[in-house]
């Protein structure tokens, strides 16, 4: 099916600013942080322009901002809130509360190094680190995939089987401010896609009442915990239901993951985000040269389709998985230690590698991409070229673990 | 505003908003205050309550049951402020939309530990944005629920399990923070500070004033928590009394920003009067400490003429 839509030009901010615009949410709550600052400021010239009427609460903090969004959506009205890095680390208590709660609220999160040293550039730490928080969290390579997520956000969230927060995550700087070449859709079918918000039991619900975010002992809390689990495994139905659905609606085919010149690759990369635009470059190059190179790029990582990437990349003879962060953990990052688990799971025979890259937005060219497929050939061939810690890009006195 | 005149057999013969069987003490202070101030809602309007983590919290919404007839909602410790503000905020946009007909009225219950200290930034946010609610805080002087440790709110000497007495130590070392002066400076149109009094006429008549009165109020009520405070659970109302009496606990409001005082004594006891009934100050009264209770007195003395020359 060809692309549908209307072509523009705009940054990822403004992307999913649009997306907004054709949802029109009933209420957002927000506080600026960059890279996302932009987000609410372009909701508020919408409201004060007459082109939307969702209410802004213009809050103190992102504690706030997650509070009042909680207190908002649970009263039965479709929320959302944006944030970055540090901003999100703020909210990380009640993030828990929020999903706990089963609500399908939606954050736009443009990622963003958390703090320190203070560092205001693309990096996965924020996100990674509430990976565990119970929301959803859908990831894009660029601002159209940005817009298009946020356009099935809601349709994810609020379906009876998941009952969900989500999370809408683009990289900050790269994704957010660089303005890219983007098909948006017409307002009546967006808005027929999105559809009305009608939860069955809220706060100002007029013939009955309602209490939200209860102390529960024992005897309960393990049930609602594992309630809440059903939830997060329902989503992948939903989520791939939704995608199919709007690929109708614009041609465009979403999944859990995109695999480029994967099928028969002998050496793929597992990444998420922009740098995925970079690594298909590298791809499309090497590919020329006859080297059997591919991708996989993970959309959704909550919840998280370990069978479906492993079985993707069970033919692969060496796999280099891409972290955006520091797990801290003396062993890598949270996307090694996730694709390499449920790898071993599938009985895949790769060879792995885990390989931290682009921290604080340090910068990936081709050619850091090209290095690190000659040496996944050579980790295929027996040779351990990696060393005990890699790292891609690194400046370092010490080169025996810089890629 | 519409006031309706005081009838306490009427307001009290109101349905309960709060349920008993709840798990709150007996003698609670906090369930005087939640029970009283929901009986100022008048009959049939509807109400969202919020609530920031504490005693009242875990023992009125304890799954599967909860005591609130109204819709209810708990969010954190610290974000009472701001989780009812997006409930109200909500509220407005339903019914901008002609998804909501029904009036509501949005009260959030808070302890000292909840309001005074670390939900103090949610507070004023929710405040300064003007929202239209009534943030109420049950102040008992201490973080009960965890076990009585001192708050901004404990009065000087106190004695609390992070301040307690001993040989180096006369209990809290610094006096409380005025927290209804704080929020008055917020410049909203209603703030007021009232405990149990007589029949409860004061807190009833704030409490209402609160309510009906668009955008932001604050209360601030002294309610007395008998296992902190250390005295017998009967002589709550008399403390309470003392309270008012020996001006450590003034009543007074802020209506458009002019303050009112609502009760002045006729002859102004002596603070060891109110103190000398709770164990927590027991050690004030050991011989050689009586200094300590002047010193106590003195900023009683000093906070009060500073709150008449408000009051002209």
């Amino acid at each position: 099916m060809s692309e549908k839509g209307i072509p523009q030009r705009m940054s990822g901010n403004e992307a999913v600013a649009e997306a907004i615009r054709q949802i029109n949410p009933d209420v957002m709550p927000a506080f600026p942080i960059t890279p996302s600052t932009e987000i609410p400021q372009f909701v508020s010239s919408m409201i004060a322009n007459g082109q939307i009427d969702t209410e802004f609460i213009p809050v103190e903090s992102e504690h706030s901002s997650m509070s009042a969004a909680i207190g908002s959506e649970a009263a039965g009205a479709r929320t959302l809130t944006a944030t970055s890095s540090c901003g999100l680390a703020f909210m990380w208590e009640v993030l828990y509360v929020a999903a706990s709660n089963r609500l399908p609220l939606m954050l736009e999160l443009v990622n963003r190094a958390l703090s320190g040293p203070i560092n205001i550039n693309a990096e996965h730490s924020d996100s990674m680190g509430a990976r565990d928080s119970g929301w959803l969290q859908i990831y894009a390579e660029n601002n159209q995939e940005a817009y298009d997520n946020t356009l099935q956000a809601y349709r994810i969230a609020e379906h009876p089987d998941v009952k969900l927060p989500i999370m809408i995550c683009q990289d900050g700087f790269i994704t957010s401010h660089a303005v890219e070449n983007i098909m948006l859709l017409p307002d009546g079918p967006v808005k027929e896609f999105v559809g009305e918000y009608q939860p069955e039991h809220y706060l100002l619900k007029e013939d009955e009442s309602m209490a939200v975010g209860p102390y529960a002992i024992s005897p309960y809390c393990m049930e609602a915990k594992r309630a809440q689990a059903q939830g997060m495994i329902n989503a992948k139905k939903v989520i791939l239901d939704v995608a199919k659905e709007f690929e109708q609606l614009s041609g465009r085919k979403y999944g859990f993951y995109e695999g480029y010149q994967l099928e028969d690759a002998d050496y793929a990369l597992v990444a998420i985000g922009s740098v995925c635009g970079t690594i298909k470059d590298a791809i499309d190059k090497l590919r020329e040269e006859g080297k059997k190179v591919g991708l996989l790029k993970i959309r959704v990582f909550r919840p998280f389709p370990g069978e479906e990437f492993a079985e993707a990349l069970k033919h692969c003879k060496a796999v280099g998985i891409l972290d955006r962060s520091e797990g801290y953990n003396s062993v890598g990052g949270p996307v090694g230690a996730e694709v390499t688990a449920a790898m071993y799971r599938a009985k895949c025979q790769a060879e792995t590698v885990n390989i931290i890259y682009g921290l604080s937005g340090r910068d990936v060219r081709v050619s850091d991409v090209e290095r690190v497929y000659e040496k996944l050939k050579k980790l295929a061939d027996g040779e351990n070229v990696f060393g005990a810690y890699p790292y891609l890009g690194l400046r370092s006195a010490d080169q025996s673990d810089c890629v | 505003m519409e006031q309706t005149a005081f009838n306490f057999r009427e307001i009290q013969a109101r349905e309960e908003r709060l349920a008993p069987g709840h798990r709150m003490c007996a003698g609670c202070g906090g369930t005087i205050a939640v029970r009283n101030v929901l009986k100022a809602l008048h009959p049939g309007d509807k109400a969202v309550i919020g609530n920031a983590t504490g005693c009242l919290e875990v023992s009125s919404y304890m799954y599967p049951y909860t005591a609130y007839e109204d819709s209810y909602i708990h969010n954190a410790f610290e974000n009472a402020g701001a989780t009812l503000s997006g409930v109200e905020t909500a509220y407005h946009a339903l019914k901008k939309r002609g998804k909501l007909g029904s009036e509501y009225k949005f009260i959030t219950f808070g302890g000292d530990g909840g309001t005074y200290d670390i939900g103090l930034q949610s507070l004023s946010g929710a405040m300064e944005r003007g929202h239209d609610m009534v943030y109420v805080c049950y102040d008992n002087g201490a973080y009960m629920n965890t076990g009585v440790q001192r708050s901004s709110a404990t009065p000087m000497f106190a004695d609390t399990t992070t301040t307690p007495t001993g040989k180096n130590s006369n209990g809290k070392p610094q006096s409380r923070k005025d927290l209804a002066t704080i929020i008055a400076a917020h410049n909203i149109p209603y703030v007021a500070q009232t405990t149990f009094i007589g029949n409860l006429k004061d807190l009833y008549v704030k409490a209402e004033r609160a309510i009906y009165t668009p955008g932001a109020a604050f209360l601030n009520i002294m309610a007395p928590c008998p296992r902190g405070w250390k005295y017998d659970a009967p002589d709550i109302i008399e403390i309470c009394k003392l309270g008012v009496e020996t001006c450590y606990w003034p009543l007074f409001e802020v209506v458009e920003g002019e303050w009112r005082l609502n009760y002045q004594p006729k002859h102004k006891l002596p603070l060891e009067d109110f103190l000398r009934k709770q164990g927590r100050f027991k050690h004030l009264f050991t011989p050689g400490n009586e200094y300590l209770i002047e010193a106590f007195q003195k900023e009683v003395d000093k906070r009060w003429e500073e709150l008449l020359k408000k009051c002209n």
